[in-house]
């Protein structure tokens, strides 16, 4: 159906009126109910975007969209994390560092960790036999599930020399 | 249906009411949230990552001294009343056991290592989340539990840790230290006279928060509070605790003086009010949950006044826990309906009352 008002675009806007006792229904395309005032589906959807994102503090200056970076470990982007209030993983951590920092100050008063250093097994360039030997379980463990059968009796004999 | 007697002490040593402050203090508790490097966190993580993290923190409790003989449940195994009645036992979280909705299922991979005093949950918001809880009002030795078993799996599995950030949580409300620190505290002087709503009020402006007696949001029953540190970030684990302490100690403090004030100036009301209690603890035919609850408060308060005297603290603490849905349901070895519940808990609570002597 063609617009009732410019007769030249397709109508995807059904607009009744009573004028006078009488039912009047205008077919209109976007553009021409735009122009008389008539607010359409996406003009209502970008305005309470435009809202929220600057009730976020964010406003329309935001160098990049919160769901166009993606952490490349988990695949989490800002927005998973407004929504969920979790992070994906421990590199989010990196990925978000701007923002996280400020969110950090505001629910802790600070973001610089002073309790205990932490240092992960094997960091310090050596790592103890135990530890070793965990990760040589959990290599083997996933050989057996991918059926890479050679490369956990590989791991199986390595695993038993040091035990 | 599991076992609870194969578990360390049944996880309840710290009901054992032996303490320090005991009489106000239930119990103290330590969690620090850690998650192993490589896996996404479990709420984004798949089926099969949550086993792969289930199983490195099995094997490197094996590995540990500290937790070679901890008992390894599996939640994501066990039928709802058995979760339900680990998290009554204050030894799963309510997340971890997934009791919110009716059918909720945990998530694959959900575990707890049960060991005294400490243990581990495992997949719960964070890969481990280490606890102990202890008798009464005593910081130091739960943090010292904590500890070593925190350093010990520390060197066998390599931790999320961030320079500046610390220990990296799910949610950030966690980073940093990890550490969170809870008082059960009995405060029914307080709620009295009314002096309670200033003393909380006080406490969130020093960076504490309360709880009810399931820690995060329960509510608050038979004058039971869980205090416990807000920010887990920018202090260390010490500063965090001593102010956690030193705070306690006052609470303890305004308590003991709420008390004193109750019985210079009403003892005659407050000594009916706890024999009141007693009394239909002792002999009512139904009892809900709540009214228990506000109960034992009532004759707790006469216990620590020695108003009611041969009635030991260790039986309260243990009418606590055992007068609980699940805990009724398991000591009668089948399901229980919700209307024979107030019948069969009034049953239990006298024949414990009946054999002390007042």
């Amino acid at each position: 159906m063609r617009c009732d008002n410019c007769k030249e675009r397709d109508a995807v806007i059904n607009l009744t009126q009573v004028e006078h006792d009488t039912k009047v229904t205008l077919h209109l395309c976007e553009q021409c109910a735009q122009e008389k005032g008539i607010e359409t589906g996406t003009t209502a959807l970008k305005s309470t975007l435009g809202t929220f994102l600057s009730a976020m503090g964010k406003g329309t200056n935001l160098p990049v969209p919160a769901d166009t970076v993606r952490c490349p470990s988990c695949g989490a982007t800002l927005n998973d994390f407004r929504e969920s209030g979790r992070l994906g993983c421990a590199h989010c951590y990196q990925v978000f560092a701007e923002q996280l920092r400020d969110l950090l100050r505001r629910l802790h008063g600070s973001s610089q960790h002073v309790g205990e250093r932490y240092v992960a097994p094997g960091a310090d360039g050596e790592s103890s036999a135990a530890s070793e030997l965990l990760e040589l379980r959990d290599q083997l463990r996933r050989a057996v599930e991918n059926e890479n059968f050679e490369r956990a009796a590989e791991l199986r004999d390595q695993i038993r020399v040091r035990e | 249906m599991i076992d609870l007697a194969l578990l360390p002490d049944g996880g309840l040593g710290w009901l054992h009411a032996s303490g320090p402050h005991s009489q106000i203090v239930l119990s103290t508790r330590i969690r620090l949230a850690r998650n192993v490097m490589g896996h996404p966190f479990s709420q984004r993580a798949t089926d099969a990552e949550r086993r792969a993290v289930l199983a490195r923190v099995t094997d490197a409790a094996g590995a540990s001294e500290r937790l070679r003989r901890a008992v390894l449940l599996r939640v994501d195994e066990l039928s709802r009343p058995d979760r339900q009645l680990l998290h009554e036992r204050h030894l799963v979280s309510k997340e971890l056991a997934a009791l919110d909705g009716e059918g909720a299922r945990p998530r694959v991979g959900a575990a707890v290592l049960v060991d005294d005093p400490g243990g581990v949950m495992v997949n719960e918001e964070d890969h481990l989340r280490m606890q102990a809880m202890l008798s009464g009002f005593d910081l130091e030795s739960a943090y010292a539990a904590l500890e070593s078993i925190d350093s010990e799996l520390g060197r066998l599995l390599p931790f999320a840790f961030h320079s500046e950030f610390g220990y990296l949580t799910s949610c950030p409300t966690n980073a940093g230290t990890g550490l969170r620190a809870s008082v059960l505290i009995h405060l029914p002087g307080l709620v009295l006279t009314k002096e309670i709503g200033k003393v909380l009020q006080g406490l969130t402006q020093v960076g504490l928060t309360f709880r009810g007696l399931y820690g995060e949001g329960s509510e608050v029953v038979g004058n039971f509070f869980q205090l416990s540190n807000q920010t887990t970030l920018g202090k260390a684990e010490g500063e965090l605790l001593d102010h956690l302490g030193r705070i306690v100690r006052q609470v303890i403090e305004y308590e003991e003086q709420a008390r004193d004030v109750l019985l210079k100036t009403a003892a005659g009301t407050v000594e009916d009010k706890v024999w009141r209690a007693y009394g239909l603890l002792r002999y009512a035919r139904s009892l809900s949950f709540e009214e228990t609850m506000n109960l034992l408060s009532g004759v707790r308060l006469g216990v620590g006044l020695n108003l009611i005297t041969g009635l030991s603290v260790y039986t309260l603490n243990k009418l606590l826990i055992h007068t609980q849905p699940a805990h009724l349901a398991a000591m009668e070895g089948r399901q229980v309906g919700d209307p024979e519940l107030p019948v069969i808990r009034a049953t239990y609570v006298r024949s414990l009352l009946g054999a002390e002597t007042t």
